[in-house]
Formats: structure tokens, C-alpha cells, sequence
């Protein structure tokens, strides 16, 4: 029984916080925030010389052939540093491939999506989240027809990972003929998102119940990600209070403020294990996958906001500058909640799961 | 992560399930006041490594080497056959690895195996009505007197005052010291002339707990544990066993089965509770939490084994469990809408009315072993390294 990270995966999460230290540091950032159609490519073929797009993917196909808490340690250390990059879909799209796709798709994909040279997008938020605005994506003789919106990198994807309204799910090329697609801009500027027309697209079907899987692993590391990002959030808020005078003392001396940062850190501080416990289970604890995925991506999405308001509080009138810059957490964390559903929502799922709900 | 036991410790749960059903009919719960039919029992876990599982032979306990896997294993077999798990009174949890730590030799040999077997019923007497959060400032004084002390003040919150023999109790035996270095950690027994022991009545209805009051009570000096001026620090060893209790994961966990249990089973306008959304929705906020807490809990098992400090991960605990515990009494309450009210035995009431006593009570866990607040001063000073509030210049 050893419920720990390894010094290996300590090793690997530091190694890559060095690496976006130099690749994507706040600048850099900024940079992508700003210029709306800038790739970010720097940072991805930082990323990839790293490994990272092909990290649950099998040695034999060009990955690393870890699992999904390392996938998760590693979106962590990109929630910290609110780092533009497509790795959800990188995942989904491992999950999607080794969980339901066959041999022959996985030889076709694999390798590109290790490399990074092929950037996937997941367009799966209809079938988990809910559909809006009259989207969705029939099935119909091997072609999508309808529309997908909060696809994760639409405009730079090469593939992507779609859902159908029944639940199936299909690889779609983004050179498919009938595929049009365009920017949709959220509040966190740190990634990017689209909507996505299918007019008799052609697709290939992968198989049955892998939705559930690639849900699973999404929700997983959007709540390492919001875990990230939360952390430095506390982090920023204690430094500066014990920095910040006044009434002649340093602010994190009242315990007014003292209780707001360590309410912070009684809330943030276990999310850690639950969303270890998740990607552990996703790998090893199957019957557990779904319930902990569930959990964790809802609860780290509720503690994640009160972080993410809490420590910008703590900052005082600074903390909504942009000169700070503190908001690029502050939304990180925002999209991630809402993102393939809130807690609500996921909560409803949750209670399905269990045969609590219908 | 590996969650998985190894063959060696599925063959001691085998063990351990063996033994739980061959004395299925043995099994005696626990009393501050233990019958004779719950000594044998508690005798019998002894004897098996099953309670005082770590407690050196020759104090009167099992002499098992160290092994937190093989303690966690044993409570949750225990806990799943609903068997009692023997004494868990102040005087096992709190005073015995106290005296392992710095009593005399001849303090473990006398105190420590009775106290195991329950033999010997313990109080503790820290809070005074002027010294709750700011224990250190505690005022009753023991005056020295030749071989003895004698003592006068009093001590609150004293819960089995009533039943016990003995007192742990900390007294202020330098009184021109800093408040720091003026406090003893004293036993002596709770017949000693001049103790007066009234009830505490709480919120619950019950006197779980009492208040002690000492007038030129007379105790020899010899029951001073750990050094005369070190009780501040004697009894921060203590209260660090206090914390770990309040928290149990495994106890929040079998609480939350209960809650859904009773949103499953019960009914209102012939809908059952767990099929109202928003019922449904919170129930689910708790889960969370409850596993968020359970994992946390292996995680800071798994630092323990390999003898690391959990640090921030072990700090919130005190706090969030005991939170948690009173939401989840608080949600069947409020699902039980009016019914949740009832308290006193009735054709209506509902769980022996164990919700509202549980609601009620576990206010008082938030209160006690360090407020929830004081918890927060922990937390930013030791896990954030914020700094303390500046002393009053008066203080």
C-alpha cells in the first residue's frame, strides 16, 4: 500500500516546471493572450522535445508509456504556469485511440500525436456537458453532420476527437471535406477554443463506451490543472501578505487575513490526493475511475473558485490589475470549471454513476 | 501509487476476519465504565495484538513492532463486522503514549497495563474556565508542601470525571516562572479529599462532560510526569494524540453511508429524499469530501510508514474532518425536514435521534482539542510560515 507520487514522477514535475520556466514564463504568456492568432508552437515544441503530447502513449508508437498520474502531474505543473498548450486533447485523443481504436488507427496516429506534430481537439462538451444553442453531432453512414462548440484548440487542431449525440465516438480529420470551423474566445485567454460545422463530414468511428474513458481522463486533468493554478494562486497571496505593510504591520500578521490564506490551504491541500486517487483509479481501480474522475474534477472546480477569489482578496485593489497579471490563474481556473461541466452538473453525473440518480 | 497489499498482509487480514468469527459472540462495546463481559473482551484483543497492538510486553501490552498497514487493516475489518474495538478512553489514547514518551520507569510499569485493560478509568484536566484556547495561562496552583502538593483551582470540559480513578491533570506549580515553564503534568487519584465533580449539562441534553473543582486537594509530588516546569510541554505531546483522533476518516466515511443510507430509504410526498435534486446535489458535495478526506488519510498513512512529516496534508485534518462530520449530520437533518427535528423517543422519531444529537455534538468537536480557529493559526503559521500576531505589550 503506498498512496505517494514516486521520486521519479517528483522528478519529471520538476523537470518540467524548469522547462516552462523558460518556455512559457508570464511573458510568453501574455504574448498568446494577446495576439488571438498566434499558435503558440514555441511551447508546444518545447513540450514535445519533453515527451509530454505522447506521455500515456505506448513506447511502441513513438509515447512515453506512462500512465494517467503522470498525465495529471504534468497538467498540474501547466496549470502553474498557465501555460498555452494542447495537451488535454493530446490525452483525450491517446485515451480515445489506445482504449478505442484499432490497431491500424492506432499505428496511423499515434506516432504524430506523440511527436506533437499532430494536434488533436476534443469536441466532446455536447455529450458530457449538455448542448446549446442547437449543437450536437449526428451519426449517419460513417458522416457527422451538426455542430460542436468548446472544442479545445479548434483552429490549430489536425484531428479531432468528436462526440455524437448518442454517445459514439469518431476521429475527424481538419481537412475533412464539410468541416468548417471558427474562434470561439472564453474568458481565460490561455487557451483556446473553438466551434466546429459538420456537413456530412466523413469520420471514422472508434469503439463503443470509450466516451465514458475520455471523459474520464478530461475531467481528471482539468482538476489537476485548476489544482495548479490554485496553488500558486495561495502561494502569490501569502508571499504577498507577508511582504504588504500596514497599519504598521505586515498584513498576513491579522488574522483576518491569516484565516482567508490558511482556509485556502485546508480546502486545496487534500484535492491533491483525490485527484491522484483519480488518475491512479483510471489506470488501475477501474470500477472507481468514473465516480473519482466525477469528483474530482466537481470538487476541485468548487475550491478552485473560492482560491481563485480568495487569494486575489488577499492582494487587495492589486490583485485585479493586470499588471499583476494574477487574472491568468484567476480565469484559468474559471474555464476549467465550466469546461465539459460544472459541478453541478457533474455531480448529477456522479450521482448516476452510483444508481443514485436517473 | 500502489494501492494493493502485498500476500503477507492478505494473509493477516484472514487472520484478523479468523478471529472476528470464531468470537462473533464476544463481542462487548465500549462503557467509561467498562462491565466485566468488556474487560474480558478488551483482555482478549490484548492478548491477539488486536488493542495495545504496539505497547511494549512488559508494560501489559501486545509488543508488536511498529506496522501501520497491519493497525489500518485490523480497523477496517473491525469496522466492516461492526465489532468493538476495544477501549479508545482518554487514558489509552492520550495518557498512555504520554508516559511511553517521557514518564519514569516506574510510572509505565504501574499505570500503563491497568489503564490498558481498563482497569484504571482516567480524566484529563487541561481547560480551566479562564485558560480554553490559551491553555498555557492556566491558574490552578499546586503549592509544594514537604513530600506533596497541594492543589486548588478547577478544570471544565472534563469528560468521565465522574467515572474515573485517576487524573492527568496540568497545574501551575512555578508560579514566578514565564506560563510557559510554570506548569506540571500531574496524576493523582480522583478520591483524593477536596475534588468535587459537577455535571456539565450541554446543548445535547446529556452531561458528556463536567467541571472539577480543587480545594487543598493534597497529591504526593512522585505523580509528576516528564519533570517539575515541563507540563507545557508534556502536554503538547498529548494533545498532538488528541488531534489525531478527532478527524477519523473511516468514522466520517461510515457517517456519510448512514446519510445515504436514509436519503435512500426515506420518503416524503412518496418521493424518496435522494430523488429531490437538490438533496441529491449536496449529498454529492459531501461524497466528495469524503473521499477527498479518506484519501488525504492514506496519504498521510503512506508519509507516517515511511517516518516523514505529513505536513500540510496532517494539519487540516482536525479541521476539515470535524467540519465534515457536522455538514453531513446537518444535510439529514435537513433532509428529514421536520421529522429532523425530533429528538426525544416518539413513534416518529427517526435514528434513536442520533442525527441531531450527532449535529449538536460535533459542534462542540469543532470547539474542542483547539478551535477551528486556532486550527487556522496552526495551519498559516506552521504549514505557510505566516507570522503570529504581535503580543499585546500588556500580555
Amino acid at each position: 500500500m503506498d498512496f505517494s507520487i514516486t521520486a521519479d514522477q517528483r522528478l519529471m514535475q520538476e523537470s518540467l516546471a524548469r522547462t516552462l520556466e523558460a518556455a512559457a514564463p508570464l511573458g510568453r504568456v501574455r504574448r498568446f493572450a494577446a495576439d488571438r492568432d498566434e499558435a503558440g508552437a514555441d511551447v508546444w515544441a518545447a513540450l514535445a522535445d519533453f515527451g509530454l503530447p505522447g506521455v500515456i502513449i505506448p513506447e511502441e508508437h513513438g509515447g512515453l508509456g506512462l500512465g494517467l498520474l503522470d498525465a495529471a502531474l504534468a497538467a498540474e505543473a501547466l496549470g502553474r504556469a498557465v501555460a498555452p498548450a494542447p495537451f488535454l486533447g493530446a490525452v483525450a485523443a491517446s485515451v480515445a485511440l489506445t482504449r478505442g481504436g484499432s490497431a491500424e488507427q492506432q499505428a496511423r496516429w499515434l506516432p504524430g500525436i506523440a511527436s506533437g506534430k499532430v494536434v488533436a481537439g476534443l469536441a466532446i462538451g455536447e455529450a458530457v456537458a449538455g448542448a446549446r444553442d442547437g449543437m450536437g453531432v449526428k451519426a449517419s453512414g460513417g458522416k457527422l453532420t451538426g455542430g460542436a462548440l468548446f472544442v479545445t484548440d479548434a483552429m490549430i487542431a489536425d484531428l479531432f476527437v468528436v462526440a455524437d449525440t448518442s454517445g459514439g465516438l469518431h476521429l475527424v480529420a481538419a481537412d475533412a471535406p464539410g468541416l468548417t470551423r471558427s474562434v470561439v474566445t472564453s474568458i481565460d485567454l490561455t487557451r483556446r477554443l473553438g466551434e466546429l460545422r459538420f456537413d456530412g463530414v466523413p469520420a471514422e468511428p472508434l469503439a463503443a463506451h470509450t466516451l465514458d474513458a475520455v471523459r474520464d481522463a478530461a475531467w481528471t486533468l482539468l482538476a489537476a490543472d485548476t489544482l495548479g493554478a490554485a496553488e500558486v494562486m495561495i502561494e502569490k497571496a501569502v508571499a504577498y501578505a507577508k511582504e504588504r505593510r500596514q497599519f504598521g504591520r505586515v498584513i498576513g500578521s491579522f488574522q483576518a487575513v491569516k484565516h482567508m490564506c490558511a482556509e485556502m490551504a485546508a480546502e486545496l491541500e487534500p484535492c491533491r490526493a483525490l485527484v491522484w486517487y483519480a488518475a491512479y483509479a483510471f489506470d488501475d481501480a477501474p470500477a472507481e475511475a468514473s465516480l473519482t474522475a466525477a469528483h474530482a474534477k466537481a470538487h476541485t472546480s468548487e475550491v478552485g473558485r473560492f482560491i481563485a477569489r480568495t487569494a486575489t482578496e488577499v492582494h487587495g485593489g492589486m490583485g485585479i490589475t493586470d499588471l499583476l497579471g494574477l487574472h491568468y490563474w484567476f480565469k484559468r481556473i474559471g474555464l476549467n470549471r465550466q469546461l465539459l461541466g460544472g459541478p453541478e452538473r457533474v455531480r448529477r453525473i456522479a450521482a448516476q454513476i452510483q444508481g443514485l440518480a436517473a | 501509487m500502489d494501492l494493493r497489499f502485498t500476500p503477507e498482509m492478505e494473509g493477516f487480514r484472514e487472520e484478523v476476519r479468523t478471529f472476528l468469527t470464531k468470537h462473533r459472540d464476544r463481542y462487548v462495546g465500549d462503557a467509561v465504565r467498562p462491565r466485566e463481559a468488556a474487560l474480558e473482551w478488551q483482555r482478549l484483543l490484548i492478548d491477539h495484538g488486536y488493542a495495545a497492538r504496539t505497547i511494549p510486553r512488559e508494560y501489559g501490552g501486545y509488543g508488536a513492532e511498529p506496522d501501520i498497514l497491519k493497525t489500518r487493516i485490523i480497523a477496517e475489518e473491525f469496522t466492516r463486522v461492526g465489532a468493538p474495538r476495544g477501549f479508545a478512553n482518554q487514558g489509552i489514547s492520550m495518557l498512555v503514549p504520554t508516559l511511553l514518551e517521557v514518564g519514569s520507569e516506574e510510572q509505565k510499569k504501574r499505570w500503563i497495563g491497568p489503564t490498558l485493560r481498563g482497569e484504571v478509568v482516567w480524566c484529563q484536566g487541561y481547560s480551566e474556565p479562564g485558560a480554553g484556547s490559551d491553555l498555557a495561562s492556566l491558574q490552578t496552583k499546586a503549592v509544594e508542601d514537604g513530600d506533596d502538593f497541594v492543589i486548588s483551582g478547577s478544570k471544565i470540559w472534563t469528560s468521565t470525571a465522574a467515572q474515573a480513578d485517576m487524573i492527568f491533570c496540568l497545574v501551575r506549580t512555578e508560579p514566578d516562572a514565564p506560563k510557559h515553564d510554570g506548569i506540571s503534568y500531574i496524576l493523582f487519584p480522583m478520591t483524593t479529599p477536596g475534588i468535587e465533580v459537577r455535571p456539565l449539562t450541554t446543548m445535547t441534553g446529556s452531561a458528556e462532560f463536567n467541571e472539577v473543582f480543587f480545594t487543598d486537594v493534597r497529591v504526593p509530588k512522585s505523580g509528576v510526569v516528564g519533570g517539575r516546569g515541563r507540563g507545557w510541554f508534556v502536554a503538547n505531546a498529548t494533545l498532538k494524540h488528541e488531534r489525531g483522533m478527532l478527524g477519523d476518516p473511516n468514522a466520517t466515511e461510515a457517517r456519510l453511508h448512514a446519510l445515504i443510507e436514509l436519503m435512500k430509504t426515506e420518503s416524503v410526498d412518496g418521493r424518496r429524499l435522494i430523488d429531490d435534486p437538490v438533496f441529491c446535489d449536496r449529498a454529492m458535495q459531501l461524497q466528495a469530501r469524503v473521499l477527498t478526506m479518506k484519501f488525504n488519510g492514506l496519504r498521510n498513512l503512506t508519509a507516517s510508514m515511511a517516518g516523514e512529516a505529513s505536513g500540510m496534508a496532517g494539519l487540516v485534518v482536525k479541521l476539515q474532518g470535524c467540519e465534515l462530520n457536522h455538514q453531513i449530520a446537518a444535510l439529514a437533518i435537513d433532509a428529514l425536514g421536520e421529522l429532523g427535528v425530533l429528538y426525544e423517543d416518539g413513534p416518529h422519531l427517526r435514528a434513536k435521534g442520533s442525527w441531531q444529537w450527532n449535529y449538536m455534538f460535533d459542534l462542540g468537536l469543532i470547539i474542542g482539542g483547539g478551535t477551528a480557529q486556532i486550527q487556522k493559526n496552526i495551519i498559516a503559521e506552521r504549514g505557510l510560515a505566516m507570522p503570529r500576531e504581535p503580543k499585546l505589550a500588556s500580555a
